[in-house]
């Protein structure tokens, strides 16, 4: 239940969660059906991570009639940044992930 | 989904009546609603106005629904910026449940509307106000950033 930090990092720590927290970022609210049709993963591992996601608190899921929509919760992310990143000087990090960006072009983060 | 829709969710080691209290009354919206405030009488059908310390209405609505410590529905629009406000009104739901030494915080904003514009806004704005009322009932102070209006906006 509690969205303690230990589950957050755990989740984050897997790049298949990462792309569908990606994927609810680019298009929050979908069934799992929607989820997957554009994941290369299979059914039962799109599952399995969602709900590691949702004990992290970092999706959230509804029911509006018979489906069940998830949603990013961007609300444990922004608790872990102004823990792990505002307290350490956000404004430098920023100039440095601007020219990481800017060196790198435009497709990497 | 066609309407545009976000939920949040956030779990605060306190009490219903103290989230509660931190929700609606200004002394303490003002230290975590980047400075702002309500006014409103709270009950079924009474208008509703969220307050820029600069004197401006921010937005504006009335309340639909009021439970206090468990349920409030809005109905909310924007005031402050035309092209926000022309797409009309949005429905905002706070759920508060007790989970064991927290309670569970569910806010959903929604519009009848795909691709809402106004409900984008309020996603930027949402999890800094939230993580800022967490920390505020957790700590007994909220972070610099959500205590202050953003400058120019």
């Amino acid at each position: 239940m509690a969205a303690d930090a230990d589950k957050v990092f755990k989740a984050l720590a897997d790049p298949g969660r990462r792309l569908l927290l990606d994927r609810l970022h680019a298009d929050n609210g979908q069934t799992l059906t929607e989820l997957c049709a554009h994941l290369p993963m299979s059914r039962q591992a799109v599952t399995k991570h969602l709900k590691l996601l949702e004990e992290a608190s970092l999706v959230v899921t509804i029911w509006r009639g018979r489906e069940k929509f998830h949603f990013l919760n961007p609300v444990p992310i922004h608790e872990m940044a102004e823990r792990w990143i505002h307290k350490y000087e956000r404004g430098r990090l920023r100039v440095l992930a601007e020219l990481k960006k800017n060196l790198e072009g435009d497709s990497n983060g | 989904m066609a309407d545009s829709r976000f939920v949040y969710v956030t779990y605060i080691r306190t009490t219903p009546e103290k989230l509660w209290q931190a929700l609606i009354e200004p002394e303490f919206t003002r230290q975590f609603w980047v400075g702002c405030w309500q006014e409103s009488e709270w009950k079924p059908g009474a208008s509703w106005r969220l307050m820029i310390p600069d004197g401006r209405v921010a937005d504006s609505g009335e309340i639909l629904e009021i439970e206090p410590q468990k349920r409030l529905v809005l109905r909310w629009r924007n005031e402050f910026k035309p092209e926000l406000r022309e797409e009309g009104y949005s429905r905002m739901t706070y759920e508060i449940e007790p989970m064991g030494e927290a309670v569970k915080l569910t806010v959903i904003h929604e519009m009848e509307r795909p691709g809402s514009k106004f409900i984008e806004a309020v996603s930027n704005g949402w999890p800094m106000i939230l993580s800022g009322l967490k920390t505020l009932l957790e700590t007994g102070e909220s972070f610099e950033a959500s205590r202050h209006w953003p400058k120019g906006m």
